[in-house]
């Protein structure tokens, strides 16, 4: 096909012009139309619908700070503790660029949490949104990888008994272990060669993986549509135009209402970023304005606050608590066998698997080392399943029976009492709670296919609930 | 006319062949890049035994050296101290240290002091929890304190996810730490002067 550029009138303006050569030759308009422009989003967005351009913005700051710290610092074990502390102290303005990373960091964890709450309120997971549920969990992958080669990066105390711990959770799998966490740190101990890799994967790797994902997160998400608090295909009602009746454009609504949404996010993140860079020790832990010993490990040590939830379900996994999993594996294969209608031989496979694992947590098998360390990666790997858990017959919780909402609530408040005693030294109360929360997050999770179509559910209604403002 | 009959079978097994050349080569180079994250020659030569002086150390005192880039202690008992392993003999997981963590105990060290037989008070002890790596710290002193047991006899508590170890270095039992703490192999030069990672038998 002949190359044919639209003819614009010999008086257009320049601008016009340009950007009709720009056309003809790449989709600049299009790109722009399909992916926000005229991006048709359900009317009746609330406030929980602001986090996902929130996360894109965090994402901005991250990079953007991020290539300026590269600039100052050393990834060399005798270097870099002091580069970081040269940042801080005789860089202009490093303070800022440094407190910037560092909060963003924490920011990012808070907005993502918030996004992938809004996520489970409303089943923004559910058909046809899987993907875009995996490549966002994916995304959430890569942070907590960013978020756990980036802490080594400073060289304090945290960083380094923190990477150790991690590095030795690949040591507990049996037969390879020792030799893979070897090759992970490439080196007998944590040392130089581990923080230069850590490096790498912080500023090149991981960076370059999360681009794409997010790239995939919008495409999918453009592709299919937007949810919505209702919960309801707003593509099932098209108008003369062609265009959703209960869809507006992105731009200017949706541009305007995040736009908000960022002021609001700014104030906040710059007060913590001028007023407690620190947060009370959350943000950035005490222990870390030490430089790294590998003889002495600080008396307390925790991971930051956004992995304590999954951290604490690694502490609750003691041999004791081992009979607790063996009972619940019994009793999950049984309520499988008398309860669904599932093909004999799936059956068969799941009772299977189970038997090996209750097998393989009987005393002097394998040890709670070993379990603690699978619960641990399960307990994160439970979330991608979660579009093919949930049966029930709506999408949101505005529709679904009254209990539900308690059913969430508990898992919420067990959510959040893990991640409190996380960051708790240990006790034997807290070992006990945590235990009690570790079997809610894996029964909310489990028994989802259960509970989830239990009750009475609210009619749903054809047209989105909206009032006009 | 069908594709099948447009196939030129030379051209489609060169095609073959040369998608599987470059496959093994392309194979090649990642397990090049995999093999960088080995530990280097100079991580491996960086090994050395070291030796240590402990003419200052008093009884009921501890120093810490560094070997392999890990903290070895040296842990002087007092006859007390001594006595509290018979207590928790049958409170540790494994008194006889059958399970090693990442070495065998040397088989010149009593069951029970985790030491050699002519030196029994002095531990010799890698200080690395055999749960996540952490480095236990010293809790020597007896009796009610947080995060141990009211009936503690002194020993060590890892900060990380509460493992407790008795003065030998020996886990309790249903406690996250799998096996007792490593001991190395070492040897007494004098009474006052040992050497860590070496013994009769040469290097460890």
């Amino acid at each position: 096909m002949a190359f044919v550029e639209k003819k614009l009138p010999a008086d257009a303006p320049v601008v016009d012009k340009a950007l009709n050569w720009v056309d003809s030759r790449f989709p600049l308009t299009k790109l722009w139309n399909d992916q926000w422009g005229k991006y048709y989003a359900p009317k009746n967005f609330n406030f929980w619908y602001i986090f996902g351009s929130m996360a894109m913005l965090v994402l901005v700051i991250q990079i953007v700070t991020g290539i300026f710290l590269v600039m100052h610092y050393k990834p060399d074990a005798t270097l870099a503790f002091a580069s970081v502390e040269y940042i801080m102290r005789d860089v202009p303005w490093g303070w800022l660029v440094r407190y910037m990373h560092s909060t963003g960091a924490s920011a990012f964890f808070i907005v993502v949490y918030l996004h992938m709450t809004r996520a489970f309120l409303y089943g923004s997971y559910r058909k046809p949104r899987e993907l875009i549920w995996l490549f966002g969990f994916a995304i959430f992958l890569c942070l907590m990888a960013e978020a756990f080669f980036g802490y080594l990066l400073p060289w304090g105390q945290m960083s380094y008994w923190g990477a150790q711990v991690i590095v030795n959770l690949f040591g507990a799998i049996p037969f390879i272990g020792p030799d893979l966490s070897l090759w992970i740190r490439g080196d007998y101990v944590v040392s130089d060669a581990t923080l230069n890799r850590f490096f790498s994967f912080h500023v090149i790797a991981i960076p370059l993986v999360l681009l794409g994902l997010v790239a995939a997160h919008l495409i999918a998400l453009h592709e299919v549509g937007s949810n919505n608090p209702d919960g309801i295909e707003i593509k099932d009602n098209i108008g003369p135009d062609g265009h959703p009746v209960d869809g507006i454009p992105s731009h200017p609504y949706y541009t305007f209402h995040d736009i908000f949404g960022v002021t609001v996010f700014l104030t906040i993140f710059s007060a913590v970023v001028f007023f407690a860079p620190e947060m009370g020790g959350y943000f950035l832990e005490y222990n870390n304005f030490i430089p790294a010993d590998s003889l002495k490990t600080p008396p307390h040590i925790a991971p930051t606050w956004y992995f304590t939830p999954f951290y604490s379900i690694l502490r609750a996994t003691t041999s004791e608590f081992l009979f607790v999993v063996q009972a619940g594996a019994v009793a999950y294969v049984a309520l499988i066998w008398l309860t669904t209608k599932l093909p004999q031989m799936l059956k068969i496979a799941i009772a299977a698997i189970a038997l090996i694992a209750i097998a393989g947590m009987m005393p002097g098998a394998l040890d709670a080392k070993f379990w603690g360390v699978v619960l641990f990666g399960g307990s994160v790997m439970i979330l991608a399943l979660l579009p093919w858990l949930d049966v029930s017959p709506v999408k949101s919780i505005r529709y679904r029976p009254d209990w539900h909402k308690y059913v969430y609530i508990v898992f919420g408040i067990a959510f959040v009492t893990l991640g409190y005693l996380g960051v708790q030294a240990p006790s034997p109360a807290g070992e006990r709670v945590s235990q009690v929360c570790a079997v809610i997050y894996f029964g909310f999770f489990m028994l989802m296919p259960w509970w989830s179509a239990m009750g009475t559910f609210k009619p749903v209604p054809k047209r989105v609930t909206f009032a006009a403002h | 006319m069908s594709i099948e009959k447009q196939v030129d079978s030379g051209r489609r097994g060169l095609l073959v062949a040369t998608c599987a050349a470059g496959g093994v080569a392309g194979l090649a180079t990642a397990g090049a890049l995999v093999s960088t994250f080995q530990p280097s020659e100079r991580a491996k030569a960086a090994g050395a035994p070291v030796e240590v002086d402990i003419s200052s150390l008093k009884p009921g005192e501890m120093q810490t050296t560094e070997w392999r880039g890990k903290p070895v202690w040296i842990l002087k008992r007092t006859p007390e101290m001594m006595d509290s392993l018979k207590k928790t003999e049958d409170k540790v997981a494994d008194p006889k240290s059958e399970k090693p963590y990442t070495m065998d105990m040397p088989e010149y060290c009593d069951k029970q002091s985790r030491a050699r037989k002519e030196h029994s008070d002095i531990l010799i002890a890698v200080g690395i929890c055999s749960h996540l790596g952490c480095s236990p710290i010293s809790k020597f002193q007896e009796g009610i304190q947080p995060s141990l047991p009211d009936d503690w006899k002194g020993g060590f508590l890892c900060p990380c996810h509460g493992s407790t170890f008795d003065l030998a270095g020996r886990v309790y039992k249903n406690k996250p730490a799998p096996q007792n703490l490593d001991v190395p192999r070492h040897m007494f030069l004098s009474d006052t002067k040992i050497i860590i990672g070496k013994d009769e038998k040469g290097e460890a």
